[in-house]
Parts: structure tokens; C-alpha cells; sequence
């Protein structure tokens, strides 16, 4: 790969990951629902950008389509619904220090152990699973990745629809009125 | 690729904590349970950044279950919220101690 090209995809890495970072921390903080709604759907359309970084095409349409798209439209959908504006008991920043201070660290030394985790974690050498980069691009992405799910993972795709008619009828039979 | 699979996986370590103090500091239902959506798009960053580095589709395909399981718990959790919501008026979880008495 050339060097502006490389150059091009740390520019772009980076401001991905401080969008994510950012928007994922205004999810957490923010008082109303709707902004965090919104923030979250920047988050993953950063995720879905990544995915694309890592060349892998279809997953990036798929974090659109059903993440971004239809999950976010969902959760906007009810927060509407149950119209929350009027919060009885606001979020506020806690006002013990002793619990924040113990939070923080402890939130510190999860993200730490990760890191260390990350930076450690070393990969086997050689071709690996030989699906280069070169032979996504020749082939395609979502044909590769078709063909895995329709032959070796066929049977896991089958149950999937099963997972998705229990939760339609879940859905259907926790949110009806009950008729006395 | 010009970024390595450490800077993916530090990205997906920092968004999973953010979740997680999310879900331990809101107060909000739906917020703790955005939180969860968060993590779980932290893990399929590293699902997908590891499948791309060992050369394998295997962990993508994964992404891909994650994602329909994801689409079903959305479902179902957010019907649970409608119907607590119908029936305490609240999403504080503070105030869903049902189950204490």
C-alpha cells in the first residue's frame, strides 16, 4: 500500500474512533433519552465506518441497515411513545466522592486490562485463514461471506429464524392489552 | 492495513467500558439498555477487526448472528419496558423493585 493511502486510513481510523469515543460518552451523560438515542445511532454509523476500514463491506451495510437503522428507529419509537420528557428523579453527577472516585478507578483498571490485553495479544504468522484482502476485493465480500453462512454455518442461519419468530410473538404477547 | 489490530481492539476496550458505566450509573431503563446495545457493538468491533487480521471470514459471520440476535432482544426488551411502563408509569429503575415486595 502506498503511503498517502496508509497515511489516509490512520486520518481516518482516528477521527472514527474520537467520533465513537465522543458520542458513545453523550449516550452515557446526556439527561434526555432522545440525544442519547441520537448519539448512539453517530456511534454506530462510526462502528459501521471501521467495518468498511476493515474491508468488510457487507457487515458495514448491515450495521446501517439494522443497527443504526432499525434498532435506533425502534428505541426512538417507544422513548416517543412513552413521551419521557417529564423525568421524576433527573440524572446528576453523585455527589459522594468516595463512590465516584472508586468508580472511576475501577472503570480505569477495566479499560487498562484491556489495553495491556490488546497491545499483547500477538497473531499466528503466514496466510491464516487465506481470505487476504486481495481476494475479498476479487471475489466479494458479501459472496464470500454467503457462501460461509449457506454451507458450513447453515444450520446456526436456521435457528436464527427460530430466535426471530420467538421474539415476534414475545413482542406481540407482552405488549398486547390484556382483556379482562 | 496501515492500522494494526491493537488500535481496534483498544477503540472496542474503551467503547465496552463506556457501556458498561452506563449501565451501572443510569437510572434510566432505556438508557442502561442503549448501554447494552453499546457494548455490544464494541464486541463485534473486535469480532470483526480479528476476523480481518487472521485472514477469515468465521468472526464475521458471528458479527452477522450477533446482529439478528441483537434485533430479537431489542424486540423482546423493549415490549418488557412498554408493559412495566403500563403498569408502574415510571422507567426509573429505582423504582422497579417488584420483586423485593
Amino acid at each position: 500500500m502506498s503511503g498517502a493511502a496508509s497515511l489516509m486510513e490512520v486520518a481516518l481510523f482516528a477521527v472514527l474512533a474520537l467520533v465513537a469515543i465522543v458520542a458513545a460518552l453523550v449516550v452515557i451523560t446526556h439527561r434526555h433519552p432522545v440525544y442519547s438515542a441520537l448519539c448512539l445511532v453517530i456511534t454506530m454509523l462510526s462502528i459501521a465506518f471501521l467495518f468498511l476500514l476493515l474491508r468488510s463491506e457487507f457487515l458495514w451495510v448491515m450495521q446501517i441497515t439494522v443497527y443504526a437503522g432499525a434498532v435506533m428507529v425502534l428505541f426512538l419509537f417507544v422513548i416517543m411513545l412513552l413521551d419521557l420528557r417529564r423525568e421524576e428523579r433527573p440524572w446528576r453527577f453523585p455527589e459522594n466522592r468516595l463512590q465516584v472516585g472508586v468508580g472511576t478507578l475501577l472503570a480505569l483498571a477495566l479499560v487498562a486490562e484491556l489495553i495491556v490485553m490488546a497491545v499483547a495479544v500477538r497473531l499466528p504468522g503466514g496466510a491464516g485463514g487465506g481470505i487476504s484482502p486481495e481476494v475479498v476485493a476479487a471475489q466479494g465480500h458479501t459472496q464470500l461471506l454467503g457462501r460461509l453462512l449457506y454451507t458450513e454455518y447453515v444450520f446456526p442461519f436456521e435457528v436464527t429464524s427460530v430466535i426471530l419468530l420467538v421474539a415476534i410473538v414475545g413482542a406481540m404477547v407482552l405488549a398486547k392489552k390484556r382483556v379482562e | 492495513m496501515a492500522v494494526g489490530l491493537p488500535a481496534y481492539l483498544v477503540l472496542a476496550a474503551i467503547l465496552f467500558v463506556i457501556g458498561v458505566a452506563g449501565v451501572v450509573t443510569r437510572r434510566n431503563i432505556l438508557i442502561i439498555f442503549m448501554s447494552v446495545e453499546l457494548m455490544m457493538n464494541a464486541v463485534n468491533l473486535t469480532f470483526v477487526a480479528f476476523s480481518s487480521f487472521l485472514r477469515a471470514l468465521d468472526g464475521q459471520v458471528f458479527v452477522f448472528f450477533i446482529l439478528v440476535v441483537a434485533a430479537a432482544e431489542v424486540v423482546v426488551g423493549l415490549a418488557i419496558i412498554y408493559a412495566i411502563f403500563r403498569h408502574r408509569e415510571t422507567v426509573d429503575v429505582t423504582d422497579m423493585n417488584l420483586m423485593k415486595g
